[in-house]
């Protein structure tokens, strides 16, 4: 077991996702960082999708119960080791009685903690990802024990690598989205001349921006909607819709993020500059 | 041969969307919802596709793999004439109960006035009339209901309350539906079901589809609570009609 000795901001346990339920109206959840996920799961060999801790704002304080590895990924939040700074992105070996804690949010927003074999909580409609109405809890708190696979031994191909930073980009790539031709000229102009900034809401299921681009009165009926969708309000405000996003919306949805635009803007936060680019 | 012919959308790399006109109509529906059936059967097979019905759409996503949108819409259109040789899905009438008491109906007063009606012909209507479930979405389990009467159309409250209870049973616009949990919401609330749309339990968490139907049964407040403590039990009974049978 992992105990939690403090939870931090809000942490949670999500996966690669959970497919297939949509259509009775179950969002995908999972890993906002999908890159993150990829790094720490790829440098302990695990599968892709095995489950990890999201860790949002301030980390957590965790205790190890048995011998395992573990690697960090994400936002750089100043983990330490029994108090020595450890680094995101290499395999750290940990025993009975370590703590794991963090410090101060240095850059991005959310980081991950991946273990060997994942996190073994139990998975509901396929998917470890916490999510109201799915799962018993919906984030960690002080007690709670979250289980892992004891693992002894293991030698890792690659104990630690050097990725390009990229909480420093700004540019946010998107393809058009179905009513991306509603879109008049001045919007547009609005849409890709400008830059925009993250408006206070900005969570698990969107992110809105604090600018708006013009008013509309398109109506449509309620549609399908993604992680990654960029709907434009009635008032001309852009809400993008994040990994716990609702299924289906009644918005105009007139762009789409691509995987890695998702997981650059899972890293900001209110206040934070981006920019949209068509690909 | 059908009225209408879908146009297809790019929706990112993973996702394509056909949209049918812009109707609430139930032979679009049907015909969207046999196509599915169709491309399930014969045609996405491969892991990793989902089907997304709504409305006047029906939303592709692959999750493991981006979709090639040229050759993918070329596939669709031709399979499109060839889904009348499927069976089409199996559809239920629920029959849910429905506790119009005002300790649950808590703009039922307010909505009655507001449609001159009294509350006895108000739940009335909103009891005679069978729904189509055009869409399920924003919440697990939320129903998107077709087919309520012009004369209980009204609207939306002003202020959205925080906190509407699991249950709750509302009227907004055109539509009438169920809060499938607690949350935020702006429906003008009547009543209150008994029976969970949704309930992680159970093996299968939603036991409605897309293209069922739904008629509303009046209960007492003590049937209510008779009811109440069955469902909290899991022993609820669900009124089913096969539409096929």
């Amino acid at each position: 077991m992992l105990k939690v000795l403090k939870p931090g901001f809000y942490t949670t346990i999500q996966d690669a996702g959970r497919f297939g339920h949509r259509d009775i109206g179950v969002p995908v959840s999972g890993v906002m960082d999908n890159r993150a996920l990829a790094i720490a799961n790829g440098l302990l060999e695990n599968e892709e999708e095995a489950a990890v801790l999201e860790i949002t704002m301030t980390g957590p304080t965790l205790e190890f119960e048995h011998n395992t590895y573990i690697a960090l990924s994400g936002a750089i939040m100043n983990p330490t080791l029994n108090n020595t700074p450890i680094i995101n992105n290499k395999v750290y070996r940990v025993g009975a009685k370590d703590i794991l804690s963090y410090g101060r949010l240095d850059k991005g927003l959310r980081s991950y903690l991946a273990i060997k074999g994942g996190f073994q909580t139990k998975k509901v409609l396929g998917s470890r990802s916490y999510f109201q109405a799915i799962t018993a809890v919906t984030s960690v708190t002080d007690h709670t024990e979250i289980p892992y696979l004891p693992w002894p031994s293991f030698e890792p191909k690659i104990t630690e690598i050097h990725i390009d930073p990229y909480f420093d980009e700004t540019v946010l790539e998107v393809a058009k989205g179905p009513e991306y031709e509603m879109l008049l000229d001045r919007q547009l102009e609005k849409i890709f001349g400008n830059e925009f900034k993250v408006a206070k809401d900005y969570n698990r299921m969107a992110y809105q921006l604090m600018e708006t681009v013009a008013e509309h009165n398109t109506n449509m009926l309620t549609s399908a909607t993604l992680p990654g969708t960029i709907q434009l309000t009635p008032s001309g405000k852009l809400i993008i819709l994040m990994k716990d996003g609702q299924t289906t919306g009644g918005y105009p949805r007139i762009l789409q993020l691509t995987d890695y635009a998702i997981a650059l803007l899972s890293q900001k936060k209110m206040g934070d500059t981006i920019s949209l680019k068509l690909i | 041969m059908r009225k209408f012919s879908p146009v297809i959308r790019s929706f990112g790399m993973h996702a394509v969307l056909l949209e049918w006109p812009n109707e609430v109509d139930e032979d679009i529906l049907n015909d969207i919802l046999q196509f599915c059936q169709y491309l399930k059967q014969f045609c996405l097979k491969e892991e990793g596709w989902e089907m997304i019905p709504s409305y006047n759409s029906l939303t592709l996503v692959q999750k493991n793999r981006e979709i090639d949108f040229q050759a993918f819409s070329h596939d669709l259109l031709n399979w499109y004439p060839l889904k009348e040789e499927t069976a089409p899905a199996q559809k239920f009438l629920w029959r849910l109960p429905v506790c119009y008491d005002l300790d649950f109906g808590i703009d039922l007063i307010e909505v009655a006035e507001n449609l001159s009606l009294s509350i006895p012909k108000l739940v009335d209507l909103h009891t005679k009339n069978i729904y189509t479930v055009y869409g399920i979405g924003f919440l697990p389990g939320f129903m998107y209901l077709g087919g309520l009467p012009k004369s209980l159309e009204t609207p939306r409250k002003a202020t959205p309350r925080l906190k509407v209870l699991k249950g709750s049973v509302g009227l907004a616009g055109r539509q009438t539906g169920i809060y499938p949990q607690e949350s935020p919401g702006g429906w003008n609330i009547i009543g209150s079901c008994t029976v969970p749309i949704f309930d992680i339990k159970r093996e299968n968490p939603c036991f409605v589809n897309v293209g069922d139907k739904i008629q509303f049964y009046a209960i007492s407040r003590a049937e209510y609570d008779l009811h109440k403590i069955e469902s909290e039990v899991g022993i609820y009974k669900l009124e089913k009609i096969n539409l096929d049978a």
